[in-house]
């Protein structure tokens, strides 16, 4: 139960963004998106031997980082189980491509090796700058970033509502596990026997505090609709854009130029 | 001038056994009326249909000068707020702030006019250094206070209160009971803290099976003791040492 009330502690904390949508930040969340998605489409464009070039996009997380005061460990340490399943799927390079690449220090490097290698980084920043976006625009600014982008209303909402669900439906499974587990001292998990009501009844509660939680948005102005799209308090376009441009064109220049290789020729003076 | 009017107001669930039965009574502009009763008498019902989230009775209801059917519940629903028995339900978003904020931004309001309103609501529940506190670290007694609070920012013109005492500490219930005093408009307060209705309601409606037992003044219903005996109820605390 404690691991599921962290996990539900984690979604809050994805929920709120930072800070909510009142984070003092100038940025539009429509450009942190944009800037998110031309990241991914650069990491992802490298090719599986070009390890080093990719390791250019790393100064991407370390800048933003720091500069947001963001933990990418956290972050990556509660999606560890989707890393490790990347990883194993990637191991199968290693007895299928053995050719040797280059050696260093006198050790074969194979091309299974580098693409394994290039795709398990891939996986780290990928992850990682989607969990950056998350801590640092919430849901609702994701999804008023989705507005802006032209995505239908109804869509947004449906996004919405259904993470709502996923926090209520979490918030069901913690409440009556605790209250099984109280009463059922000394047992590891749920027993089997107990399974079919407790997933029956857990669907019921669920369904009937979403329905409250909709009864609450309806009485409070809500018609469906996501209104939230335009500029915030705060937030200033120029410097929006300029955010966005700045960044998708140091993402061009570290796609063309392998910035960790110049800058190692340049302090070997090889090359 | 009358804020709201039921007349021969009948309901059922299942069609076959009247939660409601021939319910007759008027609200005032500026009235605070107390809904009492034992569980299960139907009093969340009643609150329920009066802002449309219960649909099907039979008989007439009227809020704000409008019958309530489908084609008025977005003007219904403006001018009244309604606070949840589950206040852990009504509050949906991450922060406070952003909870409090909902109602108004979906009625179109500009953020510096969001921004008075949800300042101004948490200022009434004494909630205003709490406006950036994640609600799902927040006690029961806060989240109480916060879901009172999104109603507020609405600034409705009746509101209406199910159980709002619940899992509040004496300090904060008597900011409650103030909040209520305070508060502009109509208001009704379902409850079984009948110390509540005696210290904000100057009339009370005793609902028993469905019906109205009876509609008077509080001080004259809640000191009589039989009557609440009869109908699930008991003398409140605050009148027990004077009998």
């Amino acid at each position: 139960m404690a691991r599921l009330q962290s996990a539900i502690a984690a979604l809050h904390e994805v929920d709120m963004g930072r800070g909510g949508e009142r984070n003092g930040s100038s940025i539009h969340p429509l450009a942190r998106f944009v800037v998110c998605l031309g990241y991914l489409v650069t990491v992802v464009s490298f090719e599986p031997y070009d390890l080093w070039g990719l390791m250019g996009m790393s100064l991407y997380l370390i800048i933003t980082g720091i500069w947001e005061d963001i933990s990418i460990g956290k972050g990556l340490c509660g999606l560890r189980y989707a890393l490790f399943a990347v990883c194993f799927l990637g191991l199968v390079n290693l007895f299928y491509d053995r050719s040797v690449i280059y050696k260093l220090a006198g050790i074969s490097v194979t091309g299974g090796m580098l693409s394994f290698a290039t795709l398990f980084f891939k996986s780290i920043f990928t992850v990682s700058a989607m969990y950056c976006l998350l801590r640092l625009i919430g849901m609702n600014g994701l999804c008023r970033a989705l507005r802006r982008l032209g995505i239908p209303g109804g869509a947004v909402t449906v996004l919405l509502l259904t993470w709502r669900y996923l926090i209520v439906f979490l918030k069901e499974i913690d409440r009556m596990g605790q209250a099984y587990m109280l009463r059922a001292p000394g047992q590891k998990g749920i027993h089997i026997r107990a399974w079919g009501p407790f997933v029956g009844l857990l669907l019921l509660r669920s369904m009937d505090r979403a329905e409250t939680v909709y009864q609450s948005m309806l009485l409070r102005g809500y018609d469906g609709g996501f209104r939230q799209a335009g500029m915030e308090k705060g937030e200033r376009t120029g410097i929006s854009i300029l955010y966005a441009v700045s960044w998708i064109g140091i993402f061009g220049l570290l796609r063309i130029f392998p910035v960790f290789v110049l800058a190692g020729r340049l302090l070997t003076g090889m090359g | 001038m009358e804020e709201i009017r039921a007349e021969h107001l009948c309901f059922s669930y299942d069609g076959v056994r009247d939660v409601l039965r021939d319910l007759n009574f008027c609200i005032g502009q500026e009235e605070a009326v107390g809904l009492i009763g034992a569980n299960g008498a139907g009093k969340s019902t009643l609150l329920k249909i009066l802002v449309g989230l219960v649909s099907g009775y039979r008989g007439r209801v009227e809020v704000g000068g409008l019958h309530v059917e489908k084609k008025h519940l977005q003007q219904i629903r403006r001018q009244t707020g309604y606070v949840f028995q589950d206040s852990e339900s009504q509050l949906f978003l991450s922060t406070v702030y952003e909870d409090v904020a909902f109602g108004p931004r979906n009625y179109g309001y500009d953020e510096t006019e969001v921004d008075r309103l949800v300042m101004e609501a948490l200022r009434q529940v004494h909630m205003e250094d709490m406006k950036d506190r994640q609600i799902y670290r927040m006690s029961g007694g806060q989240k109480k206070l916060a879901a009172i609070a999104t109603v507020l920012s609405m600034e409705p013109r009746m509101i209406l209160l199910d159980e709002p005492s619940g899992g509040l500490d004496p300090r904060n219930r008597r900011n409650l009971i103030q909040v209520i005093r305070t508060m502009r408009g109509a208001r009704i307060v379902a409850s079984h803290d009948l110390d509540l209705i005696l210290d904000t309601c100057r009339r009370t409606i005793l609902i028993g099976e469905g019906r109205i037992v009876k509609d008077g003044p509080t001080e004259e219903i809640l000191t009589d003791e039989k009557l609440l005996w009869e109908h699930g109820l008991e003398l409140p605390l605050s009148l027990l040492g004077r009998q």
